[in-house]
């Protein structure tokens, strides 16, 4: 299975290039240089650009396995938007700069917060229904200030320099955006259920481990099939394309964003006091879910979108309506 | 976790049937109200049932050698999805066509199979299953209805409860025990083909709370049972019945019992011109979990189609499908009468209440929510 080498392969790079003290170091101010290099040597950034263009043309649909790692890892650079950023830029035959990409839109020439922006050297982004490739100088980057977080939000007081201009839809790239989004909550939603229930196995009460109460494990098979169904929204999203039609992008983020509520609030529950320590590795997994769930546009944002969709339409029935957003092409 | 789960589509060969069952849908809910329509798989119509039976639209996953359609388990998935979604009754050859016809063609004897199976195709002979006694439900180990050896085959007797069309069904296939007690838990429990109109059964009607005799109990004095009412191996009915789990949790129909209100609701949307805000975004919501939970039960059908019992995957499957249903009313009348003033059709109004007064049964039947949540934590490694 070629695939399934993939994404071997890209997991042992992450092992090495992004343990957890990496993740902590970077999220606390350290610099992403060492680990953005080990990325870019890797290869791994151009999986979706067209072979003809020196990529490994890799489907988005055939990548998502690859985007949920990029999640579980907790990869503090935004590696996914760049795979993405270079190949549309790589298909519209533009260069592709070194260094990280942000996915953004902005109207009124400004953003909301973006997380890991003040990372990013460069920002494909739409501004003011224009598609364009631009750098991201401190002029631009305005630090949310977060602890233990790089957001930042951009807002651009002058005209920015444009190094590339994209012809994309509009709302294109905060759809797209918001797929890749998707599928790294899965992953880290997979990750934050692997470390709560090894828990619930490991932590001792009344004589016996958490996990044998019934209580703690009709919560946990809640968090299963809430992480089981991020993880098909987010593989449904991928599976729409690069960039996705909205309708299926909308579907994507919907689901994957109403999944964070429910996953953090049962690890934190399971977990108990220890979770909710800096020392822990929980937080680490749950602080990103709640910046991922708003990132990109968060469960009724998109439902507002794709509810106007459904009631603008003509189909016959809802599942009529279902079954044409979701039949994998 | 469960990585089993792929993103899955339906074979052409299974979609090809699509265009057919939509025509019957269509011609079978024509004169039906949305009242009817959303009993979905409760609704009763047999000469219906006769007519897909004569279409080739029933047992399309048995062998044609038994008269069935020779498909896989994706056929019904597409039938299913097409009555349900519009609202056709299926309920007088839901229970053979999706769990007496394939237990019948793994355990029965070929004379079972020879006799039951082509009828059951053709939507001629009906079933019920009887599970639940009053002493019995989740706990199904603890059934006490006893059926006792005879010179000529078995002798029946006790009760089962809580049966789904049991009052126009032929026969009962029956969970009952055939050696030991109550305290042998799982061992001695055998599987029967009950005929429904036999000396010595009773079928009662039970009312529901929507004023309706869905339910019905049974009651079995001294029914005589030929040899070959036995299905399968005396003894192994716990084996058989639990086997047919991942068929039974799995389907579309655990998603779509409320679709029929859903499209009822954005036609009151629409005609009260309330195309944004607030209902544009419940719209979206029932729109975005209604496509990724059918994308979840395509996935684990594309599992039992590979000849894998999912069984872990189809209540995980079920609990999130019928979660799902049961918010669809809820939602739904807030958001009714958060505009007081807004003009409701008497009828979208009975099937709203309709729907909000059964579905607490959408995640009784077939296994409750905290069974499967306990199965699916046993999968999880917790038990």
């Amino acid at each position: 299975m070629e695939d399934f080498d993939l994404l071997q392969s890209f997991e042992r790079m992450l092992d090495d290039a992004s343990p957890l003290e990496v993740v902590r170091a970077i999220e606390a101010g350290g610099s992403a240089g060492a680990l953005w290099a080990t990325l870019e040597e890797s290869g791994f950034l151009d999986l979706l650009v067209p072979e003809s263009a020196g990529g490994a043309g890799i489907a988005l649909g055939d990548a998502a396995p690859l985007i949920e790692a990029l999640g579980a890892w907790l990869v503090p650079v935004p590696v996914a938007q760049t795979m993405a950023a270079r190949a549309l830029l790589a298909k519209a035959g533009h260069d592709v700069p070194p260094g990280p990409i942000l996915l953004a839109t902005a109207a009124a020439s400004r953003t909301g917060p973006l997380p890991f922006a003040a990372l990013a050297q460069y920002a494909l982004v739409e501004l003011n229904g224009q598609v364009i490739l631009t750098r991201l100088g401190t002029d631009v980057l305005h630090p949310a200030k977060l602890h233990a977080s790089r957001t930042a939000s951009l807002t651009w007081a002058h005209e920015p320099d444009v190094l590339a201009k994209l012809e994309l839809p509009n709302g294109a790239l905060r759809a797209l955006g918001a797929v890749l989004r998707a599928a790294e909550i899965a992953g880290i939603a997979g990750k934050a259920l692997e470390i709560t229930i090894a828990y619930a196995n490991e932590r001792v009460q009344f004589g016996k481990p958490i996990g044998k109460q019934q209580a703690v494990q009709q919560q946990l098979a809640v968090m299963a099939e809430h992480a089981v169904l991020a993880r098909m929204a987010g593989r449904l999203g991928c599976a729409a394309g690069l960039p996705p039609l909205r309708d299926a992008a909308a579907t994507a983020k919907q689901v994957a964003s109403s999944a964070v509520p429910v996953i953090t609030s049962i690890a934190h529950a399971v977990h108990g006091a220890i979770g909710i320590s800096e020392e822990y590795r929980l937080q680490l997994y749950t602080r990103r879910l709640y910046e991922w769930r708003l990132a990109d546009g968060s469960e009724s944002y998109w439902a507002g979108l794709l509810g106007a969709s459904r009631l603008r339409s003509d189909a016959a029935t809802s599942i009529d309506f279902v079954r044409g957003a979701s039949e994998p092409k | 976790m469960f990585d089993s789960l792929k993103l899955s589509a339906i074979p052409p060969a299974d979609e090809a049937l699509r265009p057919l069952v939509r025509e019957f849908a269509a011609q079978a809910v024509k004169s039906r109200s949305a009242e009817q329509r959303v009993r979905s798989w409760i609704g009763y119509d047999a000469d219906f049932s006769r007519s897909l039976g004569r279409a080739g639209l029933l047992g399309l996953s048995l062998p044609r050698e038994y008269g069935g359609g020779g498909y896989g388990p994706f056929a019904r998935f597409v039938v299913v999805e097409e009555l349900l979604a519009v609202g056709a009754p299926v309920a007088a050859h839901w229970i053979a066509d999706r769990q007496s016809a394939p237990l019948l063609l793994n355990y029965g004897t070929e004379a079972q199979r020879k006799f039951f199976l082509p009828k059951i195709a053709k939507g001629e002979l009906f079933f019920c299953i009887g599970m639940s006694e009053p002493g019995s439900g989740s706990d199904l180990a603890s059934v006490r209805s006893r059926a006792e050896r005879t010179a000529t085959g078995w002798r029946l007797n006790g009760q089962k409860i809580w049966t789904t069309t049991a009052l126009d069904a032929d026969y009962m296939i029956a969970l009952v025990r055939s050696s030991g007690t109550s305290a042998d838990r799982q061992a001695g429990l055998s599987q029967f083909l009950v005929p429904l109109r036999a000396p010595g059964v009773t079928v009662r009607p039970i009312i529901d709370l929507t004023g309706t005799a869905e339910f019905a109990e049974i009651f079995f004095d001294n029914v005589a049972l030929g040899e070959d009412a036995l299905v399968g191996q005396e003894g192994g009915g716990w084996h058989q019945v639990t086997a047919e789990l991942a068929f039974e949790r799995s389907g579309p129909e655990r998603i779509y019992s409320a679709v029929v209100l859903i499209d009822e609701w954005i036609a009151h949307l629409r005609a009260n011109g309330r195309l944004r805000g607030a209902a544009a975004t419940l719209a979206g919501q029932f729109t975005a979990q209604l496509t990724v939970l059918r994308s979840l039960s395509i996935s684990v059908t594309a599992r039992l189609a590979a000849g894998e019992s999912p069984v872990i995957e189809a209540s995980l499957s079920k609990d999130l499908g019928t979660s799902f249903e049961q918010s669809v009313p809820t939602l739904i009348a807030d958001d009714l009468g958060s505009h007081p003033d807004e003009a409701v059709d008497a009828q979208f109004y009975r099937t709203l209440q309709f729907v909000s007064r059964i579905a607490p049964s959408y995640s009784l039947r077939g296994g409750t929510r905290e069974i499967l949540r306990g199965i699916i934590a046993r999968g999880l490694g917790l038990r």
